[in-house]
């Protein structure tokens, strides 16, 4: 062992690849916690229960918005009328028939995307960039359409939704407005976030 | 060397210093390179003679850095990060805390402040060439600089917790939504929550008043170190380090101190009247500045009749909402187009071939992708088509004083679609609004997509020698 003074460039290098690579190992392992640490903790993730909501006030053609999960829920007591301007929208949305299952549950993926026609129940946030639609009901020219059929407006981006919450054609948003599970607990109550299955 | 072997250096400008003076700075010296970064920096970094009133927006972006981070200062110490109480403790600093509406009205201006400078500085990159070669990396740091700017405004206006700190930050974070595969669980891991909420709040201010303004500062040292390895661009365009003197020191090339140093502070008191009316008169610039609709309290259940994002935002906002499923349309042909150009006009058989399989894979991205991530992608490379220029630009000549016409066109063609932009994403949603945004939004990616070919044809002038004055 003559040289053992001399430098042995290919030890080193392979003594530093190999530091590098444990070094980094252990620099990735380390920033797991602060990576899970940015998720929902414990408490958010167990929040999130069902909402029961009362309709028995709620009249022919208004509508009236509750919270579930921090977001909006829309009820819409739909008149004949309101109905029949669903029909007259079919060839104006991009999914008349709701063939998008993920939007709503199979109970909704219907004419009218409700369980019962008249009351219509959707999450109230568009599905482009999550802004909350605003109502416009009545059927009057609007500027953003002069043949309006009544519907929902996002103030956002553009975005039109039907009376049964389906989105234009060529507006930013891609999918209709979200349905979200729930079931009748009789004529005037509503339970939101929790349907048959559950 | 030993550190006692250095020379002490003990002439400043100011003259002869007194022995005891002279002997700390000796002491010093020996210790830490503080004369050597006062010359390398200041006094004996040679700047070209022909500086312009563009040349004032870098200091005034350093001035604005330093306001916002020692109003910031003030501000955290009565500002609470927490959904319930945030609302409550911005009235409360600018009610009751002595001075508070200043100190806020210094930072919120102060904000807007940033983005006008930046975009003036950037304005006189692009005029006279200051990203070309050997200024690349000083660009490229500046882009950066540029993000974590946008990040730190964006972080920023949550912090207040009114209607529209709320919804544009849940508009943003929905943009992560729009991903494929990892874009909803993205975006609840920023969000900490499947809503805004209380968690997102929190970590805002965190990355607020310490992350981004600690990468800022850093990002700012790299870019004045790159700048001062290279030495400054002048409107000219003119190397002034090709002609030196005797001693070395470019004949065209004054010392930054005094010369600039002083210019600078003129600068700075002209900016600051402006921006003294602003705080003192004008604070929430007829909504501009401050939106009328963040003085309501954030409520989730009610989005605002109008959103729209602090200006400085809103040319980016009007390419996001201009991208309907029609328009990917528009922009398969474009690129369609492109591939065309790069097939007619390269010379090598692979540049050719690549060209055109790139062309023909994003123009058929563009229908298999939805028209929602297309929007995000565009708003994104609207802003990092800034660090293509040094690449694209292929012109002979830096600046565009020996510039010829088409150039001078594109460029006026860009400013306007950028202004427009900028315009209609401060309005509500109409078809006219929406068609005019989607012209300009082709007029603002062709600027950047055509520079190759136009900067190439363009007939340019003779570049003096040296600066013209």
């Amino acid at each position: 062992m003559a040289d053992d003074n001399q430098p042995n460039p290919g030890r080193r290098k392979m003594l530093t690849l190999v530091t590098s690579v444990a070094g980094g190992v252990a620099a990735g392992a380390a920033a797991v916690p602060f990576v899970t640490s940015m998720w929902p903790s414990s408490a958010v993730l167990a929040a999130g229960a069902p909402v029961e909501a009362d309709i028995s006030q709620l009249k022919p053609g208004e509508q009236m918005t509750i919270e579930w999960r921090g977001k909006p829920v829309w009820i819409l007591y739909r008149t004949p009328e309101m109905l029949a301007a669903v029909k007259k929208d079919n060839d104006k949305v991009a999914d008349p028939n709701s063939k998008n299952a993920g939007q709503q549950p199979s109970y909704a993926q219907n004419e009218f995307r409700s369980i019962k026609p008249q009351y219509l129940v959707l999450v109230g946030i568009c599905t482009h960039l999550g802004c909350s639609p605003v109502d416009r009901l009545a059927a009057v020219p609007e500027p953003f359409d002069p043949n309006w059929q009544g519907g929902f407006y996002c103030p956002c981006h553009g975005s039109l939704f039907d009376l049964a919450g389906r989105v234009f054609r060529n507006k930013p948003a891609p999918d209709n407005l979200e349905v979200p599970p729930y079931k009748f607990l009789s004529d005037t109550r509503l339970l939101i976030g929790a349907d048959e299955k559950a | 060397m030993a550190a006692t072997d250095k020379q002490p250096v003990v002439v400043t400008s100011a003259g002869p210093l007194n022995a005891p003076a002279s002997a700390l700075l000796t002491w010093v010296d020996q210790r830490f390179p503080l004369m050597a970064l006062w010359k390398d920096h200041l006094a004996e970094y040679y700047a070209p003679k022909n500086f312009n009133i563009f040349y004032f927006f870098g200091a005034l972006a350093m001035l604005v850095l330093v306001n916002q981070i020692v109003t910031g200062i003030f501000l955290t110490m009565h500002y609470k990060p927490s959904a319930t109480e945030a609302f409550a403790s911005v009235e409360y600093i600018m009610r009751e805390v002595w001075g508070g509406w200043l100190i806020r009205y210094m930072h919120s201006t102060g904000a807007s402040a940033f983005f006008i400078v930046v975009y003036l500085h950037m304005l006189r990159g692009m005029l006279y060439g200051s990203y070309r070669k050997p200024r690349e990396l000083v660009w490229l740091i500046g882009m950066a600089i540029f993000l974590c700017l946008m990040a730190e405004a964006f972080f920023g206006y949550l912090l207040p917790w009114g209607q529209m700190s709320f919804w544009g930050a849940q508009v943003i974070i929905n943009l992560f939504d729009a991903l494929p595969l990892i874009g909803p669980t993205l975006s609840t891991w920023v969000r900490g929550d499947f809503v805004v909420g209380d968690a997102t709040l929190n970590r805002f201010f965190a990355l607020h008043v310490i992350a981004l303004p600690l990468l800022l500062v850093g990002l700012v040292a790299a870019h004045i170190i790159a700048l001062h390895e290279v030495g400054s661009n002048n409107p000219d365009g003119v190397e002034i380090k090709a002609k030196k003197d005797a001693a070395g020191r470019p004949l065209d090339g004054i010392p930054f101190h005094p010369y600039y140093t002083v210019k600078d502070a003129m600068g700075a008191v002209f900016f600051l009247f402006f921006f003294a009316v602003v705080i003192f008169f004008m604070p929430e610039m007829g909504g501009y500045f401050l939106e009328y609709n963040n003085f309501i309290q954030a409520d989730p259940l009610k989005t605002p009749a109008h959103i729209a994002p602090v200006w400085y935002f809103t040319p980016y906002y009007s390419i996001l909402r201009a991208t309907t499923e029609e328009f990917t349309w528009m922009l398969a042909a474009g690129t369609l187009a492109l591939g065309g150009l790069i097939w007619f006009t390269a010379k090598q058989q692979t540049v050719k071939l690549a060209g055109v399989a790139g062309a023909v894979i994003i123009a058929a991205a563009f229908f298999l992708i939805k028209a929602k991530v297309w929007g995000v992608l565009l708003m994104g490379g609207g802003v990092l088509a800034f660090a293509l220029l040094p690449w694209l630009d292929q012109s002979p000549v830096k600046s565009i004083r020996y510039k010829g016409a088409l150039y001078k066109t594109a460029l006026t063609v860009f400013l306007v679609s950028f202004v427009v932009l900028g315009f209609y994403g401060t309005q509500p949603v109409t078809e006219l609004g929406t068609r005019l945004s989607q012209l300009f939004t082709l007029l603002y990616f062709a600027f950047f997509a055509l520079m190759p070919w136009y900067s190439k044809m363009d007939k340019t002038k003779p570049v003096p020698e040296r600066v013209t004055c």
